[in-house]
């Protein structure tokens, strides 16, 4: 095999392998709740009170199931962020996201842990921790957290 | 108590943006048969084997039977073991598991990736949780930018203080040979380099790399007649916080804390920067630089920048972190932390050359997955009691 040959690579073409996660009962409510009410809830801990958003069943630091779902405001302000200036392929769309784009934490009013979404301002030079945000909500609707368009800043 | 576990010898390919000229079975196989030399054994001579990437990265879900012929597995007993970014010293972890058990003398633990082969932020965005995370996931670069931007928050840190983490590394790898990039850059060249996602920049960033990497461990039966200056294994702890990206605070590292507060204490290290002498530290962002040091006690919170300011982690400082040129220099992900724990036996059994720390005797390593996960493994030359 000493003898230089071409090197080829074969691409795997366009077949898509779908998935169907269930959601649970937890993550749907809070999906119902998006779709039908344009409300976000949490659920608290019964012994630590933590609240956690997205809900979920089980407190992590207490290994305790929780049932308090709790409903928030839509409204908290920005953790951290960051703008994202280079394009990559969104594995599930298969597309391009635009850029450049804000990725921030949320602290919503109530809640204990950071929602993930995107914010409406894409200039790190006016984003500052602390500002407050409002969620923004499609007018379509379909029990998927982009059913949040984004958060908008509403106060610096 | 386990038996005691060495590690007798490493192996590594160069580090390449691109090896179309090697599959993945070929590649494994340069890494495999580099540590085979390097401890002067054959295959017949390793008990089982240990292998991990990031099987979403090549599309390949059935590493360990699909690589029997470059791993030199066959009809031997192998475990694939994939935990994201700390796959590395999972692997690593699992090798020394094996030994320690007693079933097992000599184990060859094997990481590898080809970058090459499809896109890493997308395919990293499939690690994550498919409901909750992915539709608005930013991917590796997005995940360390929040964290980096929080502790500028906290500490106000700046982009100068991140670029020294870089510079440092990049002018440590123009003594490896083996890295992917050899820059010889300055704190004005990454602040220059285009912004990929607030506040990192290119050039505070790591490669997407091909490569591979092997390590031999050996049990206390066989290490000393394997090699002459065998790495003895003096701990491992690895540790895991959160389900959803959300849930943990930021500017800092938890599951690195802990981890690492776990094994000072068990094997009695109270002052870690004088009581190491070399560190291979996974930092994927020249950012982690700053933050993750001071989680594995070397600074007190938000003086990170100091370490590599007065020159205490350059390789004539009182602790070389990196001599190899970290992960900003090479990054093939499911052999990157490996590589931290080949590096640290290179150091011990003084076959570092050009960057080998005079009279290393004690390193730790350190892997990182996800947003928050943490793998530590401490290292030293003198046969533990």
């Amino acid at each position: 095999m000493a003898e230089k040959k071409e090197l080829l690579t074969v691409q795997s073409g366009e077949a898509e392998q779908p998935f169907n996660w269930a959601m649970g009962r937890y993550v749907s409510k809070f999906m119902t709740e998006l779709r039908d009410n344009k409300r976000i809830v949490g659920v608290r801990c019964p012994q630590c009170k933590k609240v956690y958003v997205p809900p979920r069943q089980v407190c992590a630091d207490c290994f305790l199931p929780m049932e308090e779902i709790v409903p928030l405001s839509g409204q908290g302000s920005i953790y951290c962020f960051t703008v994202l200036s280079f394009g990559f392929v969104d594995p599930d769309t298969g597309k391009q996201r635009p850029v450049p784009y804000t990725w921030a934490f949320i602290k919503l009013e109530g809640a204990d842990t950071c929602l993930p979404h995107f914010v409406d301002l894409a200039d790190p030079k006016k984003l500052k921790v602390g500002m407050r945000v409002e969620a923004v909500f499609e007018e379509q609707r379909r029990g998927h957290l982009l059913d949040i368009k984004h958060f908008k800043v509403i106060e610096g | 108590m386990g038996k005691r576990v060495a590690i007798v010898g490493t192996g590594q390919t160069y580090m390449r943006s691109a090896r179309k000229d090697v599959n993945g079975q070929e590649l494994i196989n340069e890494a495999v048969t580099a540590a085979l030399a390097d401890a002067e054994l054959t295959m017949k001579d390793i008990d089982a084997v240990v292998i991990g990437n990031m099987d979403h990265f090549e599309g390949i879900n059935y590493v360990d039977s699909w690589s029997v012929d470059g791993s030199g597995g066959y009809l031997k007993p192998i475990f694939k073991v994939c935990t994201g970014g700390t796959t590395g010293t999972t692997v690593a972890m699992c090798g020394y598991y094996h030994v320690a058990s007693g079933l097992f003398d000599r184990v060859l633990a094997i990481g590898w990736e080809k970058n090459s082969e499809s896109d890493t932020t997308g395919a990293i965005i499939t690690a994550f949780d498919p409901v909750l995370d992915r539709p608005t996931f930013g991917g590796a670069v997005g995940g360390l930018a929040l964290t980096a931007q929080r502790y500028m928050h906290l500490y106000g840190a700046t982009e100068e203080d991140a670029a020294l983490v870089a510079v440092r590394d990049r002018k440590h790898a123009l003594n490896n040979p083996y890295a992917h990039l050899r820059l010889e850059i300055t704190v004005e060249d990454v602040m220059k380099s285009p912004m990929i996602s607030y506040p990192i920049k290119y050039l505070d960033m790591c490669p997407r790399t091909d490569g591979a990497c092997a390590v031999v461990f050996a049990s206390e039966d066989v290490a000393e007649k394997i090699a002459p200056q065998p790495a003895w294994v003096l701990g491992v702890v690895n540790r895991h916080n959160w389900t959803i990206t959300g849930d943990p605070d930021l500017g800092s590292l938890e599951s690195m804390a802990e981890a690492a507060a776990v094994l000072y204490q068990k094997l009695g290290i109270k002052e870690p920067l004088k009581e190491f002498d070399v560190m291979e530290l996974y930092f994927p962002s020249s950012w982690a630089g700053l933050m993750w040091p001071e989680d594995l006690g070397l600074a007190k919170r938000g003086e990170g920048a100091r370490l590599i300011r007065e020159g205490i982690t350059g390789m004539d400082g009182e602790l070389p972190i990196n001599p190899s040129g970290g992960v900003t220099s090479s990054n093939p992900i499911g052999a990157t932390a490996l590589l931290r724990v080949a590096e640290c036996a290179i150091q011990i059994m003084g076959k570092g050359g050009q960057r080998q720390v005079q009279g290393a005797k004690t390193a730790l390593a350190t892997g990182f997955g996800g947003c928050s996960w943490s793998d530590v493994m401490i290292f030293g030359a003198k046969k533990p009691s």
